[in-house]
Parts: C-alpha cells; sequence; structure tokens
C-alpha cells in the first residue's frame, strides 16, 4: 500500500491531529534552531552565546519571543496599512504550509490509527512546495514595498529578483529527481531512495546545486542580500516591530527547515535510516525514523550556520551572476544528462549509477571552473606602450584630458596636462 | 592670467607625472581550494576553549591602571588632599568636573593648608576616562580606581558628589575637619612629612566605625 492510499483512509479529526501536530513542530523546531544557531555560531566564534536563561540557555529564544509580542507595534503613516499587516501573515502561513507534504515518519500508529507522519500526499508534492514558497516570498515583497520607506522597498525588490533566479536553478536540479525517481510525490520519491540509493549520490550535481539556490532561496547568509543589515539597515523588515516582525522571523526559520526537510526527502532519503542501520527504523513502533529525519534535517541546518559563520554576503552582481550563468547551465546540462542515463538504464546498460556520479563530478568541475575569471591573467599582462586609455576627466578648468601612459614607457613624451587655453575659446 | 592649473615650481622643472612609476601586480582572488580552507577554520573554531567571561557571576580583574571610577585621596591623618584649585575642572575636555572651592578656618579645616574642594562633582554620563583631571592635580588628590561597573537607571544618579569619590577614613586616620599635624604646615603634608594622625588631632578611627563620631 502506498503512503497515498494509507493516508487516504485518515478520518477527519486525525488529519486534524496531524495538522495541529505539524504545526507544533514547526514552531518548537523555530525556537530550538534558533536557540541552535546562536549557539553553533557563538563557538565558531569561539563565544558561549545564549546561556543564561534555562537549561544552556534552551529558553532564550522563547523568552525573546515574548519580549517581542509585547513590544509596541509601529504601522509608519506612509505604509500602505492593510498590505503592511497582511505580509508577515503570508510569509508565515505559506512557510508552514509547505511542511504539509513533509514524510517525517514512515508507518505509524497515531491515536489507534495506522497511518504516517505526513499530513497529505500530494502527486505533486514537490510542486506544491515550489509554489508555497513562492508565495512567502510575495510576504517579503510586499513587505518591502507597503512600508512606504526606501530600505524596505530595495530589499524587496532584491528578494524577488534573487528569489525569481535561484527558483529556476532550484526546480531545474529537482528536475533531475523527478526523472529518476518517476514521481513528484514526497513519499515516492523517498521510496525510490529506498529501494535503490540516495539520490545525493547519484544525482550529484543536482544535490550541490539544491542546496546551494535552497540558500539563496530563504536569504540565508551568504546570500542574504534582502537583509543586508550592513547595507539596507534591517531589508524589508526595517519598519516591521512587535508581533509582525516575529512572524517574519518566524517565517524565516521555518522556511529554512522546510527547504532542509525536502532538501532531506529529496537527496537524502528522508525518514529512512543511513544505510546498514535500517533496524532502527522499526523501533518504537516506527516513530524512531523521525529521529532519522530531523538528524538529516539538522545536518543540513549545520550547513547553513556553517556558511553563516564562514563566508560574507555577496556582491549583487556576483550572486546575479552566480545564478544565472553558473547555477542553470551547470543545471540544464545535467538534466540533458540524466536523461540520456535514463533513457540508456530503461534499455538495460548496466553501471549507470557509476556513470552517473562519474559524469556529476565532471559537470561539477566545470561549473567551478566557470567561476574563475581570465582577470588573474589580465592583470598581470602589461599595457602595451602607447596604447594607454586616454582617461577623460570632469571638467577643469584647462585640463582636458589626463593621458595616464605618459611617462612610465617614454620619457620623451611631452606632459600629459595640458594646459591650452581650448577651454576658454 | 590663464587659470590653468600649474604644478608647483620646485628646483627642476618637474612635470606633475614625473614620478617614480612601480607597476603593481593584483594577486587576483586565490584558488578555491584556498578560499575553502575558511570553512575549516571556523569549523576548528567551534572545539577550541572559547574566550568568553561569564561576567556578573565571574568578573576578570583589569589591567593595573584601567581608567576606572575616581577616587578623593587623603592624607595620612585622614585630611583630604584636594584644595579645591579646579585644575582638574579645567583639564577636563568632557567638562564633567565640577569643583567649588571652599575656605579652611580653624574651626573647619578639611585639607591642609587655605583651601578646600567644599563641591565635588563628577558627571559620569559626561566623563570619558581620559586621566586628563589625574595629570592636573597638582596635589594627587584626584586618582582613578579600577572599578567599571557605573552603570545606573537615572542621570542623577551618575552625578557622583564628594562623599561618593572620597577615598575610604583608613584605621589610624581622624575624620575631617580637624587641625593639622602639630608643628607642621602644608608644605610638610606635600613633602609626605605626616606619616600618620595625632591623638591632639582628634579621636582616631579604629577601622570598625568607633571613631567616626567627631
Amino acid at each position: 500500500m502506498t503512503t497515498a492510499q494509507l493516508l487516504g483512509t485518515d478520518p477527519g479529526w486525525l488529519v486534524a491531529v496531524k495538522a495541529v501536530l505539524v504545526f507544533a513542530i514547526c514552531v518548537v523546531a523555530t525556537l530550538m534552531s534558533v536557540w541552535t544557531e546562536r549557539r553553533v555560531l557563538a563557538k565558531m566564534q569561539q563565544r558561549t552565546g545564549p546561556n543564561r536563561v534555562g537549561p544552556f540557555g534552551l529558553l532564550q529564544s522563547l523568552s525573546d519571543g515574548v519580549k517581542l509580542a509585547l513590544k509596541e507595534d509601529i504601522i509608519p503613516a506612509a505604509a500602505d496599512k492593510i498590505i503592511f499587516i497582511a505580509a508577515p501573515i503570508i510569509a508565515a502561513a505559506m512557510c508552514f504550509m509547505s511542511f504539509a507534504v513533509i514524510p517525517m515518519t514512515g508507518v505509524v500508529t497515531l491515536l489507534g490509527h495506522k497511518t504516517a507522519m505526513q499530513l497529505t500526499d500530494l502527486p505533486v508534492g514537490v510542486l506544491y512546495i515550489l509554489a508555497v514558497t513562492s508565495i512567502g516570498v510575495y510576504g517579503v515583497v510586499l513587505a518591502g514595498w507597503s512600508s512606504g520607506s526606501t530600505y524596505p522597498l530595495l530589499g524587496g525588490l532584491r528578494s524577488s529578483a534573487q528569489v525569481i533566479s535561484y527558483e529556476v536553478a532550484m526546480g531545474l536540479s529537482l528536475v533531475a529527481v523527478f526523472i529518476y525517481a518517476g514521481s513528484m510525490s514526497t513519499s515516492d520519491i523517498v521510496d525510490s531512495q529506498h529501494q535503490h540509493i540516495w539520490n545525493a549520490i547519484v544525482l550529484f550535481p543536482s544535490f550541490v546545486i539544491y542546496v546551494i539556490s535552497m540558500v539563496g532561496e530563504t536569504n540565508r547568509a551568504p546570500f542574504d542580500l534582502a537583509e543586508a543589515e550592513g547595507e539596507l539597515v534591517g531589508g524589508f523588515h526595517t519598519e516591521y516591530s512587535s508581533l509582525k516582525f516575529a512572524l517574519f522571523f518566524l517565517a524565516e526559520y521555518v522556511n529554512i527547515i522546510a527547504v532542509s526537510a525536502l532538501a532531506t526527502t529529496l537527496f537524502l532519503g528522508g525518514y529512512h535510516a543511513f544505510p546498514g542501520l535500517g533496524f532502527t527504523e522499526s523501533w518504537l513502533g516506527g516513530w524512531f525514523t523521525i529521529v532519522w529525519f530531523f538528524l538529516k534535517v539538522n545536518l543540513f541546518f549545520f550547513i547553513f550556520m556553517w556558511l553563516r559563520a564562514s563566508l560574507p554576503r555577496l556582491r549583487y552582481d556576483q550572486f546575479m551572476k552566480f545564478g544565472w550563468k553558473v547555477l542553470i547551465p551547470v543545471s540544464l546540462i545535467w538534466i540533458m544528462i540524466v536523461a540520456s542515463l535514463r533513457v540508456i538504464q530503461q534499455n538495460g546498460a548496466s553501471r549507470t549509477v557509476a556513470l552517473a556520479f562519474a559524469l556529476g563530478i565532471v559537470v561539477i568541475v566545470m561549473a567551478i571552473s566557470s567561476l574563475f575569471e581570465k582577470s588573474k591573467k589580465q592583470s598581470r599582462k602589461p599595457l602595451p606602450a602607447g596604447a594607454a586609455p586616454d582617461f577623460p576627466l570632469p571638467q577643469l578648468p584647462g585640463v582636458s584630458s589626463f593621458n595616464a601612459s605618459s611617462n612610465s614607457h617614454t620619457s620623451t613624451q611631452t606632459a600629459s596636462v595640458q594646459t591650452s587655453g581650448d577651454i576658454n575659446e | 592670467m590663464s587659470n590653468s592649473i600649474e604644478p608647483k615650481k620646485s628646483g627642476a622643472a618637474k612635470d606633475i607625472n614625473d614620478v617614480s612609476f612601480v607597476e603593481v601586480e593584483q594577486p587576483g582572488p586565490a584558488s578555491l581550494g584556498k578560499q575553502s580552507l575558511g570553512f575549516w577554520v571556523t569549523f576548528k573554531t567551534m572545539f577550541k576553549k572559547n574566550l568568553s567571561v561569564q561576567y556578573p557571576d565571574v568578573k576578570a580583574p583589569t589591567e593595573a591602571r584601567f581608567h576606572g571610577r575616581h577616587q578623593l585621596n587623603r592624607h595620612p591623618d585622614g585630611l583630604e588632599k584636594c584644595i579645591g584649585c579646579e585644575l582638574c575642572a579645567w583639564a577636563c575636555p568632557a567638562d564633567a568636573i565640577y569643583v567649588e572651592g571652599g575656605d579652611n578656618t580653624p574651626g573647619n579645616q578639611v585639607s591642609p593648608g587655605e583651601r578646600h574642594g567644599a563641591v565635588y562633582q563628577i558627571n559620569y554620563l559626561r566623563c570619558i576616562f581620559c586621566g586628563l583631571c589625574v595629570e592636573a592635580c597638582p596635589t594627587r588628590a584626584l586618582t582613578m580606581t579600577n572599578e567599571y561597573e557605573l552603570a545606573d537607571n537615572s542621570r542623577e544618579k551618575l552625578i557622583f558628589e564628594k562623599e561618593d569619590l572620597l577615598a575610604p577614613l583608613r584605621a589610624g586616620m581622624v575624620m575631617p575637619p580637624h587641625p593639622m599635624y602639630p608643628d607642621m604646615d602644608e608644605n610638610n603634608y606635600y613633602r609626605g612629612e605626616v606619616k600618620a594622625a595625632d591623638p591632639s588631632q582628634g579621636p582616631i578611627f579604629d577601622g570598625l566605625g568607633a571613631g567616626e563620631s567627631k
């Protein structure tokens, strides 16, 4: 029986219970991940991090949340009030919605019913997630637009451009998964990986591209151009305060967990155990699989934190160039290779997995090499004599042009600052 | 006269471009391998001993010459060193010190000599702890302690009065006002010839609070 059929027999009240559970898991995971991030970042900077509220500072994010909720809620006079209020709600709600199709456990017994810890199973589950997260971006864009202020507007615009570029790369990286699994349903993709091998190995380039673009998608360092606290104050949420700001905060972290969960589902075998530890999946009546699931999600979350601790923010043009000129072409080439291999495999050729892996490495190497420009070589090349550029200068009295090359190559050349009176004439 | 920019003529006719030219080689970005070593740095740091001081619980000692809260010192017999000259107030770049001098009278001898500081205030909201006041003080009355916990919740509380700044009365001292040491004048005080209080100056403080009554 497939998961879709299993979930189809759920009574309504069970669906409601699961919805509440999924919501609770998201909120608790957010609180925990804020704490985890602050502690791990602190460790990476030789600090301690929050350690005063509750044991090990575990309740720090909870008390921060309570504090935020009790703060004064300011709506700027120039703001578009309705959209200003709706934006954080859209952002937060959509993040939670994407969790609905993530399979968190295998078959378990919940309140006497045989079911799986997955709210629903759509035949186009992954597309649904892509759609919902894209709507979540509306929250950010609308927040930037409705604030009636410059910095939020810039942040919102950046965010929209960013998500459009990286969503393309993300979508393309998922195409390879669809081809390989033969399905867009999350549970089917998990099953197909359980039968064969993790997609992270077979579809290594897709995995790498997905991991990169999920960082771009969630506006996190080093791709946090929409917030860019060094340039745009707070970016899209500059004008937000109190509970509305808390909602954006919540949305950011739920989004991180959601894309990590999707990465786990699509590339790391979902809730299944690591190879060789399959016997653990039957522990606690199947509920132990949720431990594996969150272990893998945390692995991705650690990557998020590690990136944030190690890398500076990209410049906007570098970021766009990386998205459009590296990730998308590489994705396209890789999809072509995967499609060809899939056809060859269906025709009965063996060792396609090994071949796919080898080709994947080649594609990655090509992608990395395309990152490097020839700027290094260009700078070593001396300017040919006499071919120096003639820089035009802004209107200075009596100075019409400035020739940079004049004395480095030839001493006989005349003075380059022309003191003629042609401006006067 | 032309309105052109002429380079300054000094000695030989030098052109503005007659400067030595060294071609700078731009190294360009490091290789990807080198750049990704940064990830190893952050990872490695996780397992290092962290440097945080758990401040309210653990108070790390400051350096010996740390500039903390000020202190108005006393002579060994308990008389105040401050003579109310206001040099500290004049030296203060932040205008944080306010001093009013007062006359020493036979019945009210607070410091050796003619004058004492009657009002002495330091506003710690303005003080920048530069120590210029300490340098300016001619009698070494004003010095700085290592105390750095100077936060409070109102402006008034951060204007320290003379009572807050005065060094505590130590055992063997006499609570001023009291007469100078017998047969000594202010010059002896400044030369450090007064080593302790004399019983004729008043009840000697025993360090426990008994001698505080005048």
